[in-house]
């Protein structure tokens, strides 16, 4: 039972860490905090959900239509809602802020135009291989979920520290002008970053509705504000924050369950974050961006 | 921005309501004439439902069963209803602002709706103090109708169903020990636990543990992992059909093949869509069984069917009476007036409708048998 919760905390924080992996990215460059990333996030479920309930196609083909469309979203996102914001005079530094909320208030009533409301079902066959071990019951989702997000984590460490559209894109974070004038194409950067994140999103999209076979227009708002509060958590534009602090969420939320009262899940969980951030304010991996 | 546009959004339905209350008017005027000349006893009936937002699912399944019986009562001749349908989405302060523009309005005789029971709670004290006969088609938490003599309902409240399946599910299973679940942030669920619980202490059930989960939650395996390890007998689900359906396939992938007793909110067939075979052992009682062996029924079923494409569920089945019960209370008051209508709504006695027999007791409230039903190989059946 121990380890079967212990799963159970892995699988969420995982997700969570995934979610708060596309916040941090757009954060530690733009300095934006995108509240449009979880109706991202929701639309990348709901295309799995197109794609393998509605026309029967296999789960590769979800995953990559998942990842073209919130890339694509991602890509408009950034053309019509950030980038007309940026180096004008005048515009207040919670412009974007706002402008991406107007997107998440958009796009969850777009999906609940299309898709309609309530909860689809998410039938994959994959979603259903499962082992036993003794008296636990393994999901290989919860597997995939797992390094899935470890991955990730890796690669963007790697990308981001090691290869120069990684070194050009640190460069923009850390001043935009001076990184044009030493030849970084600062709006290709931009675009580039916000569109990986966006496809990140669209990746956990498909792996929650997976994982717990539940997908609603709504489900943007809740996880997109945990992405939020676990990357202030991990610190600001910190990659392995943004996973440790996803799995610390994660498991503080399940093992409130397992010994407390369910009723005070989330508030137990937030109390962790205050008090984390009381001994830390910088957040647990503090910097301004990793390396 | 969006304040002005709500704004102008007002204005523009207050002059509509304007323009809409004059043509009322006129058409009372007429009414008159038509009633002196021996006819029908004609009525607006305002509708307050749930037709834009999460739950539209709920407004849309009302407003098609209020629909056909409309047509149906017209169609009759003794009875002339006008619906006059208002979008409440699911919020209080939009029912109310629904209502009171009904209210308002000269020709609305009675309202039917809201939907939820927190928005009744907010337009049942309202309509009571305007004196204007209202009654619920889907509010099922406790102490509706006691909101006031002008306050009604045909839907079957919790009190009743919750603990009418627990009895049958106890006496089957030979259940001694539960685990119950309930949504903490939603007054419907919460007032379903309070039930399930006050029931299962009754009956001397032991409650293992009380685990609670939040609207639009989509992770339930902590919860669920804790249930398991507890090993009940019996799993009470204070869910509305979303959460609960997932709660369900959640359940049965972890390998809790337990039965599940529900509310009325986890009474509908999108359970078995959303969930499939995890659905089965889901045991509700509800006041309609759409495969029932009744003329009446049957009828309806078909009509419903041919007309909207898909099968009736309790909710289109509610509002369906309760347009019916209305009919019949117009046509004993003879005339639409809303005190008229009032009394003759209190003595609606051995009313036979699809639901099967139902009265109202002195308070407004529902006096009926519910059928408790069990979902089997993918469907619901009588549970015996």
């Amino acid at each position: 039972m121990l380890i079967e919760q212990l799963i159970n905390g892995i699988t969420l924080g995982s997700i969570y860490a995934i979610v708060a992996l596309g916040f941090t990215l757009v954060f530690g460059v733009l300095g934006i905090i995108n509240m449009a990333h979880g109706e991202i996030f929701m639309f990348g479920a709901f295309i799995g959900v197109v794609v393998t309930s509605t026309f029967k196609g296999p789960l590769w083909l979800a995953f990559l239509a998942a990842i073209t469309v919130t890339a694509a979203m991602g890509y408009l996102l950034e053309r019509f809602a950030l980038r007309p914001l940026r180096n004008k005079q005048g515009v207040s530094h919670l412009a974007p802020l706002i402008s991406t909320i107007g997107v998440s208030i958009l796009l969850e009533n777009l999906s609940h135009h299309i898709f309609g409301p309530g909860n689809h079902p998410f039938r994959a066959s994959f979603a259903e291989i499962s082992f036993q071990i003794g008296s636990i019951t393994v999901y290989l989702v919860q597997i995939v979920i797992f390094v899935i997000s470890v991955l990730l984590m890796y690669a963007l460490s790697f990308w981001l520290g090691k290869t120069k559209a990684g070194k050009a894109l640190r460069a923009t974070a850390e001043n935009l002008e001076t990184a044009s004038l030493l030849g970084v194409d600062v709006k290709r950067t931009i675009t580039m970053t916000v569109i990986i994140a966006s496809a990140m999103g669209g990746i956990a999209g498909i792996l929650v509705g997976m994982a717990f076979n539940s997908v609603t227009p709504q489900m943007g708002l809740s996880i997109g504000l945990k992405g939020l509060a676990i990357i202030i958590l991990g610190g600001m534009g910190n990659v392995k924050g943004a996973m440790a602090g996803g799995l610390i969420l994660g498991l503080a939320e399940t093992f409130v369950v397992v010994y407390g009262d369910s009723g005070y899940k989330d508030a137990i969980a937030f109390a962790a974050i205050i008090i984390i951030l009381l001994i830390r304010p910088q957040g647990l991996f503090g910097q301004k961006i990793s390396a | 921005m969006r304040k002005q546009l709500k704004k102008f959004a007002q204005f523009t339905a207050l002059s509509s309501l304007l323009v809409l209350s004059a043509c009322g008017g006129n058409q009372a005027a007429g009414d008159e004439d038509g009633e002196s000349s021996g006819g029908a006893v004609k009525a607006d009936i305002g509708v307050i439902s749930y037709i834009s937002g999460p739950g539209a699912a709920y407004g849309e399944a009302i407003t098609n069963g209020l629909k056909l019986a409309q047509e149906e009562i017209n169609g009759k001749g003794e009875v002339e209803i006008n619906l006059v349908i208002e979008d409440s989405a699911g919020k209080q302060d939009q029912a109310l602002t629904a209502a009171q523009k009904l209210m308002n309005s000269e020709n609305v005789t009675a309202i039917i709706g809201p939907t939820l029971s927190t928005e009744m709670n907010v337009v049942g004290p309202e309509a009571d103090l305007n004196g204007v006969p209202i009654m619920g088609t889907s509010t099922t938490a406790e102490g509706i109708p006691q909101i006031g003599d002008y306050v009604f309902r045909n839907s079957l409240p919790e009190a009743l169903a919750i603990p009418a399946a627990l009895d049958k599910a106890i006496e089957k299973y030979d259940a001694k020990k539960v685990a119950i679940l309930y949504g903490n942030d939603d007054v419907f669920t919460k007032s379903g636990f309070d039930t399930m619980k006050k029931a299962a202490e009754e009956k001397g059930l032991e409650i293992l543990t009380i685990e609670t989960f939040q609207k639009g939650q989509s992770d339930y395996n902590a919860q669920l992992t804790k249930i398991k390890g507890l090993k009940p007998d019996l799993i009470l689900a204070s869910a509305l059909y979303n959460e609960g359906a997932v709660i369900m396939d959640q359940a049965r992938k972890m390998g809790i093949d337990v039965p599940f007793v529900g509310g009325n909110g986890f009474n509908s067939p999108e359970v078995i869509n959303i969930a499939g075979d995890a659905a089965n052992g889901l045991i509700v009682a509800t006041p309609w069984y759409g495969e029932k062996e009744d003329d009446k029924v049957k009828e309806f079923v078909g009509k419903f069917e041919e007309e909207y494409g898909k099968k009736p569920d309790q909710f289109a089945a509610q509002a369906y009476d309760a347009l019916y019960i209305m009919a019949e209370a117009l046509k004993n008051a003879g005339e639409a007036d809303r005190d008229a209508l009032r009394d003759a709504l209190a003595e609606v006695k051995g009313f036979n409708g699809i639901l099967g027999e139902f009265s109202f007791d002195e308070e407004g409230d529902v006096v009926m048998d519910p059928t408790v039903l069990v979902i089997e190989g993918g469907a619901f059946k009588e549970f015996n």
